[in-house]
């Protein structure tokens, strides 16, 4: 407690970030410390569970200390903690459980454990102060591709999600292959803007009518059947417009299926979370298909749709309100849906 | 669509019902413990043939890509189903670390995604898969080692 505000601590490390952040009363952040292990995965192409979770336990407590040092808040004044219990890699997100179990013990704090995707749509009542359910959530990420009709803080039910790869996993394998390297998302985003998306269609895969769930794999094999076709016949691979035709082809459908959503649910918001919501070409996309219908996009800053501690802390304050404590017995969720 | 070969059997699928047939076959063959390797590059359909062998073993909920998070479990069938993804691993023994052997030796079927990363630390009577593109779009080679 701060002059009668609340202050909560969140925790979050359930893939490659060691995150630690401090809100006061659930909306005002703090201090928002991420130690990002980017580097270190980059030389293998990707997230290496095992070297993810030793650094994780290398830094918690420094993240720690760092996190209340700049919020200049004491762990005494420090009324609850959150800590993301999954889904992620169990060896990441146990390092996360554990500290903040230990914490809680200690300190006698009361302890919050908070689902992932949950926390990522969280991470827009941070963005924006105002915000309040109900509205239409886009959560998309590396693990993730779903659209959640959010109903209120704490109860949100899954419209749609994808059948095979995420977009953000889409991404990373198409970057490997056309040699952008890790993390693929960011790289695509880049390399695209030098690109026509129209100079390879690619199909769209929008399932079957009304379904809102996603379907990345087929695309995938066909820009890799174009890739080998042009190979084989020796032409040059422009490397711009194949990431900027297939980042079309997976905006056209996230966009249109996300705006369909909400106009059959009638929500005027559509609230983007998770790190694929900061590519550029999806904002602006969406924007636009959103626009027509008058529907509002609302999308955190980057720094927001990075995996955080910040918003672990929101969405445990808000779990807090409604007496949504775990005991000593929480334990990580690796598989945890929504 | 089935060459016999010394060692392998040598099957063709022309589309994706023909991997559906194949897959659904194998799975009505799988003991508790066994370990299905399957081996191919990216798009050549290990997530889909993985699939359908979730479907022979009579699950119902859909099998998506375990790359994020190395291993999903699925119940509700004949015998559980450990779906692994190991292309994010650095080798076999960051499988053995998290716990991969109480899988392979427990009561369900696992099937590994990318075996060829991780050879090493399968067991030796893993099912080996190899999945290979044919020459024509859509056409998918498997040779099984078994």
């Amino acid at each position: 407690m701060i002059n009668g505000s609340h202050i909560t601590l969140g925790l979050e490390s359930s893939c490659d970030e060691t995150a630690v952040g401090i809100v006061q009363d659930g909306r005002k952040i703090l201090s928002n410390v991420i130690s990002s292990q980017i580097d270190i995965h980059t030389r293998f192409g990707g997230v290496v569970p095992e070297i993810a979770s030793r650094k994780h336990l290398e830094c918690v407590n420094s993240v720690i200390d760092l996190s209340l040092k700049e919020a200049g808040v004491t762990m005494d004044q420090v009324d609850l903690i959150g800590v993301t219990y999954g889904p992620g890699l169990v060896g990441s997100l146990l390092v996360g459980v554990a500290a903040a179990k230990a914490m809680a013990f200690a300190c006698g704090k009361p302890l919050v454990g908070v689902n992932h995707m949950q926390g990522h749509i969280a991470s827009n009542y941070l963005e924006y102060p105002e915000l309040e359910p109900p509205f239409m959530a886009l959560v998309v990420s590396g693990g993730h591709t779903n659209i959640v009709n959010v109903v209120d803080y704490n109860r949100c039910e899954t419209l749609g999600s994808t059948r095979d790869d995420a977009a953000g996993e889409a991404f990373d394998k198409i970057a490997r292959v056309i040699g952008l390297g890790y993390p693929g998302g960011p790289k695509v985003d880049k390399a695209a803007r030098n690109g026509d998306p129209e100079a390879i269609h690619f199909k769209r895969v929008y399932l079957e009518p009304g379904s809102y769930d996603f379907s990345f794999s087929g695309l995938k094999t066909q820009a890799l059947n174009y890739l080998n076709s042009e190979r084989q016949a020796g032409r040059e691979i422009s490397v711009p417009d194949v990431a900027a035709s297939f980042q079309e082809a997976v905006v056209d459908v996230i966009a249109d299926k996300a705006v369909a959503a909400a106009r059959e649910y009638g929500r005027d918001r559509i609230v983007m979370a998770g790190g694929v919501a900061s590519n550029s070409r999806l904002r602006k996309v969406l924007g636009e298909r959103a626009a027509e219908y008058g529907i509002e996009i609302l999308k955190p800053a980057p720094v927001l749709c990075t995996d955080n501690g910040v918003m672990i802390a929101c969405s445990a304050y808000y779990e807090g309100k409604k007496g949504n404590f775990a005991g000593p017995e929480l334990d990580a969720v690796p598989g945890l849906e929504f | 669509m089935r060459e016999e070969d010394a060692k392998q059997r040598v099957l063709r699928a022309q589309n994706e019902e023909d991997t559906k047939r194949i897959a659904m076959d194998i799975a009505g063959r799988l003991h508790a413990g066994d370990v299905v390797a399957l081996i191919g590059d990216l798009g050549t359909g290990k997530t889909t043939f993985t699939k359908y062998l979730a479907q022979g073993l009579g699950i119902t909920e859909n099998i998506s890509s375990p790359t994020f998070n190395i291993v999903k479990e699925h119940y509700g069938g004949r015998l559980p189903l450990y779906h692994f993804d190991v292309y994010r691993l650095g080798s076999g023994q960051e499988l053995i670390d998290i716990g991969a052997e109480d899988y392979f030796y427990g009561d369900g079927v696992s099937v590994v995604e990318w075996a060829d990363l991780v050879m090493d630390c399968l067991p030796e009577d893993a099912i080996i898969i190899e999945i290979s593109y044919g020459e024509r779009e859509g056409e998918r080679i498997y040779r099984c080692a078994f």
